[in-house]
């Protein structure tokens, strides 16, 4: 049996383009998908806190429910539910909501830790000095909280990365998605295959080392 | 005990403003020897405190039991007592950091934690706790100063946020209280690199800078190393002797006690044990339970 296979370079050249094109969208959906979770999943963690249950109870519900289904079920709910109700947008912002939500249970989490992290002495003195809940919040305990969980953060980065092709379930053709495509309309799948992994690699493996080198640095601070 | 004094409250509260640009002046009358008096806002009356029936629980513990306590407005009250007696809890629930289960607090005249509506008195809303409570300021025995911040800006920042003064008004108050504290050095250092009196001094400057009419200090030298205590201590026995403000003290410390304080209150489990002027407590102390406990302390000491 012949091992030994015959690169395709010609192939690859042609393909490139539609997987560069493929990695604009994974990198666009990551970067918006994030944002939103870390927005998100601050006003989750917020929320959580209130001492108000009529808030914090649902806002729970709310977190346990989205944390213990899975991405593609939210995506589905999205992309086929939302419809039903006369709620439209194109399959890319559904992609990027549905990541966002799902992502920010998590990040929900590290702020919950980081926020938990800030000594209560540090409330205590905001209320002594007659601090407003808002002042409190975001001029005392969020400056504290935030540059601890940044790395984390950064972690869930990487992660929904890797999680964007699934977004190829609701049309949304990322780097793996137009791979995909290659394969099947070539019938040559080594090609498209092996780049779409390489250009993985090019996008994670630097990220992975900034919020590596984040870390060190936030470390570093008093 | 002082015979029900009436708070004044007839004083403007903005004629400390008044007084703060005046001392920036070099003719500010010598009438006081102490500048930080002065910055402080040395001629306004502080406000009366009254707790009456106050009761405290934490679960099945009982802290404070039907607490009955009164300050007259400017006096230095101490408190001493052993560890657990609900000294620090007298002092938060003032604060607002603990609500009592029962009874009522009443600062300058007015309800802490009731407001009267259609002639009675019902649970106070936000809104009016946070009114009464920008009479008191406290310090906390860890200081608890925000670690991002720089010692000026711990300082003016509740000027800034909560009396709305400038920018420029919050850093000139909170400059002139850190000079008087003796840190006029270290407006830009952040609270890491500073040492635990300098600390405690910056947390002094931050609880003055808001004005205060009564001012809780819970055990301030306690988490101090033994020679830095001097330097707080020096401070405390400025604003003692030199302002009018209502201040209750908690501490140890109890040569500093007699020195300063207007009447000693001695506390064991959650209830006044016995109270009157220092020579009397210290000298002649009525009580078994306070003659234990003042010589377990100076046997300590
Ligand atoms: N948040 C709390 N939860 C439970 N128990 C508390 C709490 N705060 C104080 N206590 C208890 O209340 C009692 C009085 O505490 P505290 O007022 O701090 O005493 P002191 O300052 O005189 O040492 C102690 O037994 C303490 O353990
Ligand atoms: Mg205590």
């Amino acid at each position: 049996m012949d091992l030994t296979y015959e690169w395709d370079w010609e192939y690859a050249w042609e393909i490139l383009p539609d997987l560069l094109d493929g990695l604009w969208i994974t990198i666009q959906a990551t970067f918006f998908g994030i944002i939103l979770a870390m927005i998100l999943g601050l006003a989750f963690a917020i929320l959580r806190r209130s001492e108000v249950r009529a808030i914090s109870w649902p806002t729970a519900w709310v977190i346990e429910f989205i944390r213990s289904t899975p991405l593609l079920v939210q995506l589905f709910m999205l992309f086929y539910v939302l419809p039903h109700y006369g709620i439209r947008i194109d399959a890319f912002t559904t992609g990027v909501l549905a990541l966002g939500i799902h992502y920010a249970t998590y990040t929900s989490e590290v702020y919950r830790s980081g926020i938990e992290g800030v000594p209560r002495g540090q409330w205590e003195a905001s209320t002594a000095l007659n601090l407003s809940t808002m002042t409190t919040w975001s001029r005392v305990i969020l400056p504290q909280a935030i540059p601890v969980v940044i790395p984390s953060l950064g972690n869930y980065l990487v992660a929904m990365f890797k999680e964007v092709p699934l977004l190829a379930f609701i049309t949304v053709f990322d780097v793996l998605g137009e791979g995909k495509a290659a394969c099947t309309r070539n019938f040559q799948c080594v090609e498209p295959y092996t780049l779409v992994g390489v250009l993985f690699l090019i996008v994670s493996i630097p990220s992975s080392i900034l919020v590596r080198q984040l870390e060190v640095r936030l470390a570093r601070q008093p | 005990m002082p015979d029900n004094p009436e708070p004044n409250h007839d004083e403007p509260s903005n004629s400390r403003s008044a007084i703060l640009e005046r001392s920036a002046e070099p003719d500010a009358p010598a009438r006081t020897a102490s500048r930080l008096a002065v910055a402080a806002g040395d001629e306004l009356e502080g406000s009366g405190v009254r707790f009456s029936g106050v009761t405290k629980r934490f679960g099945d513990l009982t802290v404070l039991d039907q607490l009955d306590m009164e300050v007259a407005p400017g006096e230095k009250m101490v408190i001493i007592g052993p560890s657990g007696s609900g000294k620090t809890t007298i002092l938060r629930v003032l604060m607002t950091l603990e609500r009592p289960e029962a009874g009522t607090v009443e600062v300058g005249g007015e309800q802490l934690y009731h407001e009267e509506r259609n002639g009675q008195l019902v649970k106070a809303s936000e809104k009016h706790v946070r009114q009464v409570r920008r009479k008191i300021s406290m310090v906390f025995q860890h200081f608890n100063l925000f670690p991002h911040m720089t010692a000026l800006d711990n300082v003016s920042f509740g000027p800034r946020k909560v009396l709305g003064l400038s920018k420029d008004e919050a850093n000139e108050r909170a400059a002139r209280l850190l000079e008087v504290v003796g840190l006029g050095d270290k407006f830009g250092e952040h609270p890491a690199r500073l040492s635990g009196g300098q600390k405690q001094r910056v947390a002094i400057a931050r609880a003055l800078a808001m004005e205060p009419e009564v001012m809780l200090f819970d055990e301030v030298t306690s988490a101090l190393d033994p020679e830095l205590v001097g330097e707080v201590l020096n401070v405390l026995r400025d604003l003692a002797e030199n302002t009018t403000m209502t201040m209750l003290l908690v501490t140890h410390e109890m040569g500093f006690a007699r020195e300063i304080g207007d009447r000693v209150v001695m506390f064991d489990g959650g209830r006044v044990v016995e109270q009157g002027p220092p020579t009397q407590i210290f000298g002649d102390p009525q009580e078994q339970r306070t003659r234990d406990f003042l010589r377990a302390v100076l046997d300590r000491e």
